[in-house]
């Protein structure tokens, strides 16, 4: 799960993480009276997107009045923020966080996540900050400094120390890194974090140290024990078809092409996709209905699918385990009553019941095939797309 | 031989007495595994299928001589169920459930660092050595006893994978269902020195995903010290991203746990890479 940057610097104040003064506003009045309040001759507008690279495309923006701030928060909200890693369609800008400027003398880089190979928390920092961090580790890989933290210790104050001089920091500026990276571990193990980035991490010119971006991404599988961090979920910044899955316990996610799959197991459904693609077309989603699927599951999936209007073909792939495939067959004909199925649509059923849920779909007078062969399947599913298209 | 377990391996059911034990345990009896008890709290003493029901998972060892242990308890009470079996002396330890937090499971495979307890999952369909030992949730019906090893981090493409090869007549060995978490115990490289040291197998069947660098290590691993035939597949190579594909470890993160990064490195180590999910057990016959 993600959050918005100024929840995320919402989050550092608890644990004394340093971020320039500001607070988010929805309206360009708000805007403008928060300026006001903070005071100084400069501010920054930062739209709140569940996005990096906000800046190269208009989303970050620095104002001399307050009345200017009012005018860029204006241009920004309610409109949507293309960035490059949105989609096309972007993202909506609901609010804005405006913040006081700082005289930067450096940028630097920080963040904490699980590193899956060693199995521990690592901290990464470099003194290239500002930079795509990937990118820096790349071509540059003797500016990245990585720092793993045993789980039993916990974060010790040689690391800290042992990061702060590969940063080329100085005096009371030490111990300042030592504190940001003990509340960035004390936050990271409360709220069941996976990944936060401080890019850039500041220097100013007085030597202060100060999170001038923050970027929070929380566990999903632990966020039920966290209803505070719940609470800022924000779902105008994700995919409403996403949201509406994961209301009926589906994985769904959105993708660009024109054949539906709907699937149970990730592996599968991954492999489904794959295959599509292999023969030729195009998945229009992933989509795994889980083990223990039940009618109603798969009727809603199945409606999921066909709401997204550039699908021309469905392609359901089910291996039956303990998932029984007539009871697959059950759920998409349930479906195909509630809803009005104008797209031919394959099914491959194997495994469990596989003949029963086969029987079921035949002389419904529904545009159904059967496929017992998932390779026909899959090139069934394609040329069918392809004539509809 | 088969490897990790066989007819004779004793088995003790965590959550033994929930919705998931009882349906699974019922199927593991009917499919001839030793189920020899079950584990919930505050139901010590009583009976359920036929078998004893216990407090601890140490009073199930004491009385059973159980060596391996299947958790079906939720997701926020796994990380102790796991712990308790590695305190009682478990030796092989079954992790179905999915949903655990990350830095839970964490602190488990820091704890058990040094105990020599296994670990199995979580989130994974489980190990099976078929008309043997079946444990897990893995539907026992399809697999034939036989020649092939089946590693894998996805339960439905075991299935998949163990389907074809009982097609090809080829039968299995043992299939290991590794898990689809980040971070989780056995890996790939764990159970491919088993299958390698196991004379009942003769071909190896690798099926992986985005996400991680566990295929890259195992390509390393099997060009070293595996002579046995390995056919692998890499689900993933259409996913976006920065996505989490179902399995909380399915993502690709700043460019790393590609499809076409983990193809490149099974091919470089010499492995037979299927880039279609429907040839796995043709190719298997083949490279036997």
């Amino acid at each position: 799960m993600n959050i918005h940057e100024y929840q995320a610097k919402q989050l550092f104040l608890h644990y004394a993480i340093p971020a320039p003064d500001g607070k988010q506003a929805a309206s360009p009045e708000g805007a403008e009276q928060v300026a006001k309040e903070l005071g100084g001759e400069s501010w920054v507008v930062k739209a709140q997107v569940h996005a990096g690279g906000r800046g190269k495309v208009g989303g970050v923006k620095l104002a001399k009045s307050p009345a200017e701030v009012a005018g860029f928060s204006r241009d920004m909200l309610g409109k949507r923020l293309v960035t490059k890693q949105t989609g096309a369609e972007g993202l909506p800008i609901n609010s804005v966080l405006i913040e006081k400027t700082y005289p930067i003398k450096r940028e630097l880089y920080l963040s904490v996540l699980v590193d899956r190979g060693s199995q521990r928390i690592i901290f990464i920092a470099s003194a290239a900050g500002g930079m795509d961090i990937e990118t820096v580790a790349h071509e540059t890989p003797e500016q990245i400094i990585t720092v793993p933290v045993h789980p039993a210790a916990g974060l010790q104050g040689y690391q800290c120390r042992k990061v702060a001089y590969a940063l080329g920091l100085k005096g009371a500026q030490i111990k300042a890194l030592g504190k940001i990276m003990q509340g960035l571990y004390d936050l990271f193990l409360a709220k069941d974090a996976s990944q936060i980035e401080i890019n850039p991490l500041i220097e100013t010119d007085s030597g202060e140290l100060m999170a001038l971006d923050a970027k929070i991404n929380f566990d999903d599988n632990a966020v039920e024990a966290h209803p505070d961090i719940r609470a800022m979920k924000d779902p105008a910044q994700e995919d409403e078809k996403e949201n509406k899955a994961q209301q009926f316990g589906l994985n769904y996610i959105t993708l660009e092409g024109n054949i539906g799959c709907m699937v149970n197991g990730a592996g599968l459904a991954m492999a489904t996709m794959d295959l599509v693609k292999l023969k030729g077309g195009q998945p229009a989603n992933f989509l795994d209905v889980g083990g223990g699927t039940s009618v109603e599951k798969v009727c809603e999936a199945f409606k999921l699918i066909l709401s997204d209007h550039s699908v021309k073909a469905v392609l359901v792939n089910i291996f039956g385990g303990i998932v029984q495939c007539d009871i697959i067959a059950a759920g998409i004909l349930a479906a195909v009553e509630q809803v009005h199925v104008a797209v031919p649509v394959v099914v491959r059923l194997e495994g469990t019941n596989a003949e029963q849920g086969r029987a079921l779909l035949s002389n419904t007078g529904l545009n159904l095939y059967a496929a017992d062969d998932l390779a026909h399947a899959a090139e069934q599913v394609v040329a069918l797309a392809k004539e509809a298209a | 031989m088969s490897i990790l377990i066989d007819k004779d391996t004793k088995v003790i059911c965590q959550g033994f007495t929930g919705k998931q034990g009882t349906f699974h345990s019922q199927q593991a009896l009917d499919y001839g595994t030793k189920l020899v008890g079950g584990v919930t709290p505050e139901r010590g003493g009583e009976t359920h299928l036929g078998l004893p029901v216990f407090n601890t998972v140490q009073d199930a060892v004491n009385d059973t001589g159980a060596t391996a242990s299947v958790i079906y308890v939720p997701p926020f009470y796994a990380a102790d169920a796991i712990l308790e079996a590695v305190d009682a002396g478990i030796q092989l330890i079954v992790c179905i459930t999915e949903g655990i937090p990350i830095l839970q499971m964490l602190r488990v495979k820091a704890a058990m660092a040094g105990t020599g307890a296994l670990l199995i999952g979580p989130n994974c369909p489980g190990v099976i050595t078929p008309g043997a030992c079946k444990i897990g949730i893995m539907p026992g019906h399809i697999h034939r006893p036989g020649s092939i090893g089946i590693v894998s981090r996805s339960g439905t493409l075991t299935y998949e994978s163990v389907h074809q090869t009982t097609a090809q007549g080829l039968g299995q060995s043992t299939c290991v269902g590794i898990g689809g978490d980040p971070i989780h115990g056995m890996n790939f490289v764990d159970v491919l020195s088993r299958f390698q040291a196991d004379d009942q197998t003769k071909g190896i069947v690798m099926v992986g995903e985005i996400g991680g660098g566990e295929e890259e290590d195992a390509a390393e691993y099997i060009k070293a010290h595996v002579t046995k035939p390995v056919v692998a597949y890499i689900a993933g190579q259409t996913a976006p991203p920065g996505k989490r594909m179902g399995h909380a470890g399915a993502i690709v993160t700043g460019g790393k746990g590609t499809a076409e990064g983990k193809v490149a490195a099974l091919k470089a180590a010499g492995i037979e890479v299927v880039s279609s999910p429907t040839d796995i057990g043709v190719a298997m016959k083949r490279c036997l």
